[in-house]
């Protein structure tokens, strides 16, 4: 008995981390962790997939056009006149251009557009939402300006802005680079309001609490308030709409390639794969399927992240 | 109440002006010439004559006040003048589409009926399918039909219209040939068997409206039911002895649907916004096809009266849906 309480050593120090908490909680949710698994293997896919097939989307071939995928030419039988060949995995298009590297090439664009474009509207979110909740003076006019974005008719605007602005952007700074921040630049300004509140709303909240006055007490500069103790808080707020707005990017600039006003028919987004395709649909549905599954897979698992990452990140349910 | 209505109704008036700036000055300011078609033998005084004709000779000030008062006096004075026979608007300047040289506005209510039926359908369709998934969801909670409903849910607003509609069609008309993969808005219902062909065309745009909605709908039905199920409330109802379904379908329900029923106003106008898409895959000639096909011809009248239609129903339906959730909830009163 007292030799216990003699061996008895100091409180041990927690033994998980609050990051080790958030891993575990965001590891009991089996979508969260498929999404994010598909997402690094889209995204290596993506990044290493010219390395590992190493041939050019723009390459013509005609003597290979019009190319079935591997699976139907192994299943058509011996005597079939289905065209198949090992060096097109997925098939071909009409002018013998290789879907699988086409795939690559577009999945790099489309993915560089949504993550780009959603940093854009984070950062715009996050400032206005700081902005807002921590100053008092620019907190009416920041969140007039706020419900004025709700209120515009987005997908109408963005189609405009696409038109208006796309001839002399691709003369000012070629082609593929013009369309890439003109894109870019549309979809971040449309789509940072949903940020904005929730980031503000914390703000708002977190202001009332001890730990602000006390670091006021000892003199913090509001630019170093912000930094060190109101932006780390709200982490978890803007990660979560990261997630959503990566989500959302990526079907915006699908949407706006597949209405024809996005990348140039050299530079096939996926968006722009699935809206060339639908003209011969009816005989070669894969050239449809393959890009569409490709969207609807990245944003599925976007989507399940940002599921996981609200529970993770969420004190009240991570208990549990 | 009614003092807050009448009060949020002066405050949009200001957000429609500013949008309607905006747009304005999107498209008076951005790059491109209406004339850039005009051939260059055309000499610059018969230019200049073309130019005033398209209403573009004065500064952009006059133009916009011109604008706005086509679009809110004469506008709506020619349809005084059709409903009830009268003759204010006679000879009035109405908004021309440089497309048609015929007033946006006729157009306009040409291919509204269109979108309406395929998008008030879908979206009907969507709430009746929702909120059942939504209540069940949330009253078996982690049970098969929840992770199966939030799966379909997941499904339902990560898939994008332009390949849930394209892969339809591939099923159920290129595969199987049982439903037409075109909308032919000429088609009249007069009687039993062309009623048949109208609801075969219109399942599909339905059918991909429908799937995204009730994803959305049906998350927040079971989000607001998980809110409630936990109140005292609930315990108390059980404690004096209700039925487990009037617990559930009375007190519970009516109390989750509040919120719900305000994000069912505000999905409305976007909704609107959405179907372009649908419409384009589908082929329906709507108000969505109708943008599309003006942003291309570069029709500035008729983008910016299309756009500013669309604000509008923004901006009125965030009003109703905030007016909806005074009356619901009594104890939300905006005085």
């Amino acid at each position: 008995m007292s030799d216990a309480i003699l061996t008895e050593t100091t409180p041990e120090a927690p033994t998980h981390s609050q990051l080790a908490d958030i891993w575990r909680q965001f590891k009991s949710h089996r979508g969260a962790l498929w999404g994010g698994g598909f997402l690094v293997f889209i995204t290596l896919f993506v990044v290493l997939g010219p390395y590992i097939w190493p041939f050019d989307p723009q390459k013509l071939d005609i003597r290979a056009k019009d190319m079935r995928p591997v699976y139907i030419g192994l299943f058509s039988g011996a005597e079939s006149t289905v065209k198949w060949s090992w060096w097109h995995p997925l098939g071909t298009d009409n002018l013998g251009r290789d879907l699988l590297a086409k795939l690559i090439s577009g999945g790099r664009i489309t993915l560089s557009v949504g993550w780009v474009a959603m940093l854009l509207a984070l950062i715009i979110g996050a400032t206005v939402g700081v902005l807002a909740g921590y100053f008092k003076r620019l907190d009416g006019i920041l969140m007039r300006l706020t419900d004025l974005f709700l209120a515009l008719p987005l997908l109408p605007l963005l189609l405009v802005m696409m038109l208006l602005f796309r001839e002399p952007l691709r003369a000012t700074f070629g082609t593929e680079s013009g369309t890439f921040l003109l894109i870019v630049f549309v979809i971040g300004v449309t789509s940072w309001m949903q940020t904005a509140r929730v980031v503000r709303g914390d703000i708002l909240a977190l202001k009332e609490r001890e730990f602000v006055l006390a670091a006021r007490s000892i003199g913090t500069t509001p630019f170093r308030m912000i930094l060190r103790h109101l932006l780390p808080n709200v982490m978890s707020a803007i990660m979560v709409s990261a997630t959503l707005g990566l989500a959302t990017a990526i079907i915006t600039e699908s949407a706006i390639s597949f209405l024809g006003l996005g990348f140039p028919p050299d530079f096939p987004t996926w968006g722009k794969l699935l809206s060339d395709a639908t003209d011969r649909l009816q005989r070669f549905p894969e050239r449809v399927i393959w890009p569409g599954l490709a969207i609807s897979l990245t944003v599925l698992s976007v989507n399940y992240i940002g599921d996981g990452l609200r529970d993770a990140l969420d004190p009240r349910i991570r208990g549990r | 109440m009614l003092t807050y209505t009448i009060r949020r109704l002066v405050l949009s008036v200001p957000t429609l002006l500013f949008i309607s700036l905006v747009i304005f000055a999107l498209l008076e300011f951005a790059p491109g010439d209406p004339m850039a078609q005009v051939p260059l033998t055309v000499p610059p005084e018969v230019k200049q004559k073309m130019r005033e004709a398209l209403g573009l000779g004065q500064p952009w000030p006059i133009r916009f006040g011109k604008w706005l008062y086509q679009f809110f006096v004469i506008e709506p004075m020619h349809l005084f003048d059709i409903m009830f026979n009268t003759t204010w608007a006679e000879g009035k300047q109405r908004v021309i589409s440089w497309q048609t040289r015929g007033p946006v506005m006729d157009l306009v209510a040409q291919r509204m009926p269109q979108t309406l039926w395929v998008v008030g359908t879908a979206y009907i369709v969507a709430i009746l399918v929702a909120l059942p998934i939504g209540i069940y969801s949330a009253y078996k909670q982690y049970s098969v039909f929840d992770q199966a409903g939030t799966l379909i849910s997941m499904i339902g607003f990560s898939v994008p219209p332009f390949f849930s509609g394209v892969l339809v069609i591939v099923i159920f008309s290129v595969n199987l040939g049982w439903l037409p993969s075109i909308y032919d808005t000429t088609h009249r219902v007069t009687d039993w068997d062309s009623f048949v062909v109208q609801f075969q065309q219109m399942i599909m745009p339905v059918m991909v409206l429908a799937l995204q909605i009730t994803g959305q709908i049906s998350r927040f039905m079971r989000a607001s039911m998980l809110d409630n199920l936990n109140q005292d409330y609930v315990r108390t109802a059980r404690a004096k002895g209700l039925r487990e379904r009037a617990v559930v379908m009375v007190h519970v329900v009516r109390n989750s649907m509040i919120p719900v029923v305000t994000v069912i106003a505000l999905g409305i106008p976007a909704i609107f916004g959405g179907a372009i898409i649908t419409e384009q895959v589908f082929k329906v000639n709507g108000l969505g096809q109708l943008l599309i096909t003006a942003i291309q011809a570069n029709d500035l009248p008729m983008v910016q009266t299309l756009t500013f239609i669309f604000a509008v129903l923004i901006v009125l339906f965030n009003l109703i849906a905030d007016v909806l959730y005074g009356i619901l909830d009594p104890r939300i009163r905006y005085e």
